[in-house]
């Protein structure tokens, strides 16, 4: 079995404080891993080191089977290929929104500007924000600015996409706006590890779900198993602090 | 979801009351300050006209007919000022996006270049404008270096743009060091390599937010064109001297810091309006 991403051993401090600990993780082609776990509990970084936006201390990240914590891997090269959404927007509030879409294709990719501008359009008429596509974003709502960052991501198709907490920011409505997108590419077959305060989300498209807790994946399985029939103590007390919360 | 204002709306009697109150406020306030104004002024204007020295600081320093006579020397004078100005602040500007783009570069094959910046930078911003143009205007021609000018006004250019470089660089890096590390992640994660993320994404927003700050920095660099005068160059204000010193009057340095105003303060007055301007479209934008 070949795997998009596994992680191996990984080790991950700020100072004094270990944020993740001897964590493995294997996520198969096609399928959403969802990350689950109280605030602090390393989601982020996470997603972060898989994205080599942070360095890790120990062990192994393999990108289809290259390694790519190799400290003498092609950083840019390795990004090209992993699409990362953050909790909070980062669009570029320079440009529009079809020059956020389109930088990375064109000056990454090469790709010449009709062609990059026409898949841009294409994502954005799929997604309903080909109305806004002149717009900056301080004039967009924050779904709207949630939905462009997710299509910014796949604009440069993307092997493996990393959705941090994409809802986090947003109001109940708006959230069901940008899950709706991640609902239709996990139809399409794209290959996603997401971090999500969403239960009720979480069931929907996840294909296995790993609670983290003090560095590491303390219960992983199925939505079904984890989230409904959790058999850690701590996992039965995170979800039923989530469902006093109001979240599941 | 917000309602639409409503056009068949007129105001309750309630609220003409309390726009009549806001007009007499504003009435009443607009008739203190005019009168403290003519007070303050007028007392001031007072205690000048009527000093015993009056006279004949009015013949010095304020005679008209002389004023006319000189105010040419002097505009041809202040047209080397604007040169200067405007020719130096293009180099000025080219340099120190040099130097605050070697400044914030983590490239270990640039170090070198980071320590010089910063060194350089250290140096012109630590010692007074003068001093650099006097070391440069009389020391550059005393080591005779084949093809390097010693004409005055190229070596008070060059002095002026050294110290003002170090200046501009430092605003430049503070707008670049101001732009959240999080736009910087989110372009590094599309792939963009770290010279792209600085060229389209981090420098764009970083310039149009040091605008203001530079546009001060503008205004300073014309005054202080008037300091290659010590060079001999025949600026503004060099004119102006050269005029007084051969009849004792000092009108024409009266005429030299009009024209410098009449130029500066529209310059500052535009100036503080893009900086408001640009404090709202920054609230409006929130956190970015
Ligand atoms: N750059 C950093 N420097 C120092 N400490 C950090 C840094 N980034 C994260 N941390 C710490 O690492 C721990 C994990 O943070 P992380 O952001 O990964 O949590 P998270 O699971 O994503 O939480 P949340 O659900 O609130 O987003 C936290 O205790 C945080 O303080
Ligand atoms: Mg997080």
């Amino acid at each position: 079995m070949s795997y998009v991403l596994e992680l191996s051993h990984i080790r991950k401090s700020f100072g004094n404080e270990l944020v993740l600990n001897d964590l493995s993780l294997s996520v198969q082609e096609h399928t959403a891993t969802v990350l689950i776990g109280a605030s602090g509990s390393g989601k982020s970084t996470l997603l972060r080191c898989i994205n080599l936006l942070e360095s890790i201390d120990d062990g192994q990240i393999f990108l289809d089977g290259v390694e790519i914590s190799d400290p003498l891997i092609n950083v840019d090269e390795v990004r090209r290929k992993l699409g990362m959404v953050f909790q909070s927007f980062n669009l570029f509030p320079h440009k529009t929104v079809l020059e956020n879409i389109t930088l990375a294709p064109i000056k990454v990719q090469l790709k010449s500007k009709e062609e990059a501008v026409d898949a841009a359009m294409t994502l954005l008429k799929r997604f309903d924000l080909a109305d806004k596509a002149d717009q900056y974003p301080d004039r967009l709502s924050g779904g709207q600015q949630q939905r462009v960052a997710i299509i910014r991501s796949l604009a440069i198709n993307p092997r493996l996409l990393l959705l941090d907490e994409i809802t986090s920011a947003l109001d109940p409505v708006l959230v069901n706006e940008v899950l709706s997108i991640v609902r239709d590419l996990k139809s399409d077959g794209m290959t996603m590890v997401l971090a999500t305060h969403e239960m009720g989300f979480a069931t929907q498209v996840a294909d296995e779900v790993c609670f983290l807790e003090s560095g590491n994946i303390l219960e992983r399985g199925t939505a079904q198993e984890v989230l409904h029939n959790p058999k850690n103590l701590k996992t039965q007390d995170f979800l039923k602090r989530v469902h006093q919360a109001g979240r599941l | 979801m917000s309602e639409r204002i409503n056009s068949a709306w007129s105001p309750s009697s309630r609220e003409k009351e309390r726009a009549q109150a806001r007009k007499r406020i504003s009435r009443k306030q607009a008739v203190v300050a005019a009168v403290s104004s003519i007070i303050v002024i007028g007392s001031l204007l007072t205690i000048v006209v009527t000093s015993p020295g009056w006279a004949v600081v009015k013949k010095t320093f304020f005679d008209i007919n002389y004023g006319r006579e000189v105010f040419p020397t002097v505009i041809s004078g202040l047209w080397i000022n604007l040169q200067l100005t405007f020719i130096g602040g293009a180099c000025i500007g080219v340099i120190a996006l040099g130097l605050a783009l070697m400044r914030t570069t983590k490239s270990p094959a640039l170090t070198p270049f980071r320590f010089l910046a910063t060194a350089y930078v250290d140096i012109f911003r630590g010692a007074p404008l003068i001093l650099i143009i006097l070391l440069v205007g009389f020391g550059v021609p005393a080591l005779r270096l084949h093809g390097i000018s010693s004409n005055v006004i190229f070596l008070g250019t060059v002095a002026v743009v050294l110290t003002y470089s170090a200046y501009v660089a430092e605003v430049i890096r503070s707008g670049i060091l101001s732009i959240h590390p999080s736009q910087r992640a989110a372009a590094r994660s599309l792939g963009l390599t770290s010279g792209q993320t600085m060229r389209y994404v981090v420098l764009p927003q970083a310039i149009r937010r040091v605008v203001p700050p530079l546009l001060n920095d503008f205004v300073s660099l014309l005054k202080d064109t008037g300091l290659v005068s010590i060079l001999g160059v025949t600026d503004a204000v060099r004119a102006a001297q050269i005029n007084a010193s051969r009849t004792f009057n000092y009108t024409p340095y009266v005429v030299a810091a009009i024209l410098f105003l009449l130029i500066t303060i529209p310059m500052t007055r535009y100036t503080d309006r893009a900086i408001r301007q640009r404090t709202n479209a920054q609230n409006a934008e929130g956190a970015i």
